[in-house]
This record gives C-alpha cells, structure tokens and sequence, in this order.
C-alpha cells in the first residue's frame, strides 16, 4: 500500500502511453450517501430533490459557528460489518467496506473470477479516519496510554480504506491511496484507469469519507468556506444569490473500473459507461495573475476522450457555495461552452460536500444519469444567480445523455475533471 | 492512573469475554467451545488483536503483562498460564 501525496500535473494521454487504446469501463457501483443508503434509494432521493442534511446529531455542533451537515441515514454497522472488523475500523471505514461489497456484487464479481493480483485498490481520502483517531487521543489524554486501542496503529491511517477493501476481497493488485481532497474522488478514477491501461483488469476504486467530529470540523471552519446558516434547506446552496459556503456530509462512491475486454470475457452484467477522458491540474499561486486551472483541467480531459465542448451533454459541477469559488466556476463553464450553453447540475446539494467521497458520487450520479436518461437537480435552489450565466438544472430533467463532464476542485488547489460517456 | 481491581485468577470464560470485546469473533469459530489448546492464530486472532485483548487483561485485572506474551502465547491456555503464573506483575 503506497500513499501518493504528490499532486498529479496537467498531463493529457499521448497516444504513444501504452495502452491509451484499452477502454475502461465502469461496471459496478456502490453508494453510501446522506439522502440515500445504497444505489437505488440514493438514486430516487437524488432524482426526487430530497436532501439529507440536517443539524449534526453525532455530536453536539451547538458550541462551533457551523451545525449543518449530511449524515448517512440508517446505517447499522453491524449488519455490514463482520465482528472481527468491527474494533478496528471507523465508521468511515466500515462505509466503505459496505460501498465496496455492493459495488463488488454489482459488477457480479465472484472470488476466483480474476487472479488476486489482478485486482487492484485506488481509493481517495483527505483527513483519514478522524473520528476513531479523536476517540484514542481523547482516551491517552484523559485516562493513559494503556487505554489507547492497538488499532490505532492503522485504523486512523488515509490508505485504510484501500487496505481493508484489499484484504477484504484479496485483491493485491496495484493499489493506492490518492489526496487531493474534494478532487480525490475523480482523481482515484483516473489513477484506476492508468491502472487498467497498463494492463491490470479490474480495479475497486472512487472514495468513501466521514469527518463528523469535533476534530474534522474544526479544521474545516477554520478554512473559512462553510456555510454557517443553520437552516438545513438554506446552508448550501451552490450557484444562487444566497450562496453561504458548503456544508459537510459523510460517504461517497465506490466503482468498480474494468479493461472492457475483460469484462467482456467474464461476463459482466452491465456496463454503466466508459471512463473517456481525465485531466488534473493545480492553481497558481495567490496573486500570480493567473487563471485556476479549472477550465485547464476540463479542456485536457475533453482532449484526452478525443471531444469537444459541443460533445457534452451534462455538466456535474463542483459547486463549491461560495459567491467567490461558484463565480470562477460558472465563468470557466461560460468560456468552455458559452453562456448557459450545457445543462449544469450540483446534486451535491442533498448531500452536501463529501471531502474525498464528494467526487466519486458525482461520478456515479453521472453513470446513472447516462443510464436513465435524466439530469438530477440542484436541490433548494430556485435559480441561478443572474450574474452567473449557466444553465442550472433545478428540477430533474429528462435528455438524451451520451456524455458528463464531472468537475471536481479540492482546497488547496486541485483541479480535476473526469469525462463519462454512456455504454451503448 | 486509575484504580485497579486485582482479582487472582483469569478463568478462560473471562478471557473468551474479552476476545469478544475486544478484538470480535471470527465467523465461523465457537469461542465456547474447548479452545484452551487452540492456537490464536488459528482463531482467527493476530499479534494485534493480542496486543488488543492483553491491554484489556491488564486494564481490568491491573497487572503488567510482559511484551513478549504477544509472541510467547501461542493459545489461549498458554495465554492464561502467564497471566495467572506470577510472572505478570502487579502494575
């Protein structure tokens, strides 16, 4: 398991890397979300407009200047969860390992179908596993270091996610962990497809994060982008007039990628839609002059699928809330495709911003939009603030959709764009 | 630190409690049943769900339980012979 810290540059395929001909396509999926546990509930809920955010109920928010956030709904541990898992791994973790045995049996994956090292893990991740992480400084600081678990060790660490799917299904293929924070999730999807490209047949990947706690919500604050409205239908409200900052939420997505050859030789049951094109790119510095790398990034990654503007059909934006960030991304938006020149939608805003997971759902959400053939709302949002000339899908709406272009930003000035396009 | 409650003997019920408590119980294995002789490993306990189980033993029973039983302790009797020998001190 290697952790790869370092920022990925604009770096386009060339024709000449090896096996930039091989497809990679997505065959499985697996959701944890606030506004829906598993695939299809998600899906409804998205499609419906209904937001899981809410006031944070695991644990008190009323002493920070920020109380919203999503929360997975009914979501028992134990259920997912064998016991011998269950002292070493965060919540976090445990939604992963649940995202990724639903992606595994969506894809209808069995033990023995691929060998072990053919099956690689590339998941994203921000801050790790905080939540257990405050749990044992707390029981050091306050009772002693006999009192701190022996798990510690590793269940706090970011790659966890990626260890515990490999062990879990024996996959010792080529695995990572990716960070780059909210870009995490479309940045794991490229790294799979490199991964594929070279010659490996499947690999788990997308990311599945949870931060709900003193100690992954202050640091978060400080960072001066979250929204500190405490209405749950007014806090995040990306692109509108009211624009306020994001909210937080837990979860995210896990996909299974797949050389298409093989997929096609196992028998995959379904193919959602081909990884076509990705691109990342990191900001200038403050104050340079020069323009983020957002529009850089959408540009390379329409290049590498061999596209042009005119190709996309639907715009999953990163939506980030504030009237600072929104306005850079409808201005990038504007430029690429004209003023309101491609449905954009932020369905992020049921679900709030899901760190490392955020991403990776959108790229999912992505998938079945392709799938069904309608574009999921930005929820609460009536419209668009005039000044920025996008069109912003407020209602679900039925279109042919062939192709997405997922953007996705992290703080600190990753730029990531992922283009999907649909099977058949 | 806090107090301790020092009790004399470690009895394999109390310790099977602790397992669960502390590191779970793999699928598939009846911690109920004869497993004095049964080696860890094949319980589906590793060196860290040891580590886990013999912070709890000395939390509880208040003694120090040397390092090396991680290695040394090969099965839950072995395990229980340390621990109720003597050989681990009051801590």
């Amino acid at each position: 398991m290697t952790a790869t810290p370092t920022a990925p540059a604009v770096r386009p395929a060339a024709a000449t890397v090896p096996g930039a001909r091989t497809t990679a396509v997505v065959t499985g999926l697996g959701i944890a979300a606030p506004n829906g546990l598993g695939t299809e509930d998600y899906w409804r809920a998205t499609l419906a407009g209904e937001s899981g955010l809410g006031r944070v109920t695991r644990f008190d928010p009323s002493q920070y200047p920020s109380t919203v956030g999503g929360e997975v709904p009914g979501y028992v541990a134990e259920e997912h969860i064998p016991s011998r898992l269950m002292p070493q791994t965060d919540h976090m973790t445990r939604l992963a390992l649940t995202a990724a045995d639903w992606a595994v049996a969506d894809a209808g994956i069995v033990p023995g179908d691929l060998p072990e090292y053919g099956m690689g893990v590339v998941t994203a991740a921000s801050g790790g596993a905080v939540e257990f992480g405050q749990r044992e400084l707390q029981n050091l600081w306050s009772q002693g270091k006999e009192y701190v678990s022996a798990y510690q060790s590793f269940a706090w660490f970011y790659a966890v996610n990626t260890g515990q799917i490999s062990i879990r299904h024996k996959m010792r293929g080529p695995s990572g962990v990716l960070l780059t924070e909210q870009a995490g999730g479309v940045d794991s999807i490229g790294h799979a497809r490199r991964h594929v490209r070279k010659g490996v047949p499947m690999v788990v990947t997308g990311g599945v994060d949870a931060a709900l706690c003193p100690w992954g919500w202050v640091p978060q604050i400080a960072s001066g982008l979250m929204s500190t409205v405490s209405d749950p239908s007014r806090a995040y409200l990306p692109f509108s007039a009211e624009a306020s900052g994001y909210v937080p939420g837990e979860g995210g997505a896990i996909l299974i990628v797949e050389d298409a050859e093989s997929a096609r030789e196992r028998g995959a049951e379904h193919v959602y839609g081909t990884v076509a094109g990705y691109a990342a790119g990191l900001d200038p510095a403050p104050g340079s002059g020069r323009p983020p790398a957002l529009r850089r990034a959408a540009e390379n990654a329409l290049a590498d699928a061999g596209l042009t503007p005119s190709d996309v059909d639907v715009v999953f934006a990163d939506a980030a809330g504030t009237p600072e960030l929104d306005r850079a991304e409808a201005k990038a938006l504007e430029e690429l495709f004209g003023a309101r020149g491609v449905p954009v939608t932020a369905p992020k805003s049921m679900t709030g911003r899901l760190l490392a997971g955020g991403a990776a759902l959108d790229a999912a959400t992505a998938l079945l939009a392709l799938r069904d053939g309608v574009i999921p709302p930005t929820a609460g949002v009536a419209e668009a603030d005039p000044g920025h000339r996008i069109d912003l899908v407020t209602g679900a709406r039925e279109a042919d959709l062939r192709t997405a272009l997922v953007l996705a930003r992290g703080h600190g000035g990753f730029n990531a764009a992922l283009v999907l396009r649909r099977a058949h | 630190m806090s107090t301790t409650t020092t009790k004399t003997e470690v009895t394999l019920a109390d310790l099977t409690r602790m397992l669960r408590e502390s590191a779970g119980e793999e699928e598939g294995v009846d911690l109920d049943g004869d497993v004095r002789d049964t080696p860890f490993i094949d319980l589906g306990y590793d060196s860290l769900a040891l580590l886990q189980v013999i912070g709890q033993i000395q939390r509880e029973y208040g003694i120090a339980i040397p390092d090396d039983a991680v290695v040394d302790a090969e099965t839950p009797g072995a395990l229980l012979d340390l621990v109720n020998s003597g050989q681990a001190s009051p801590a």
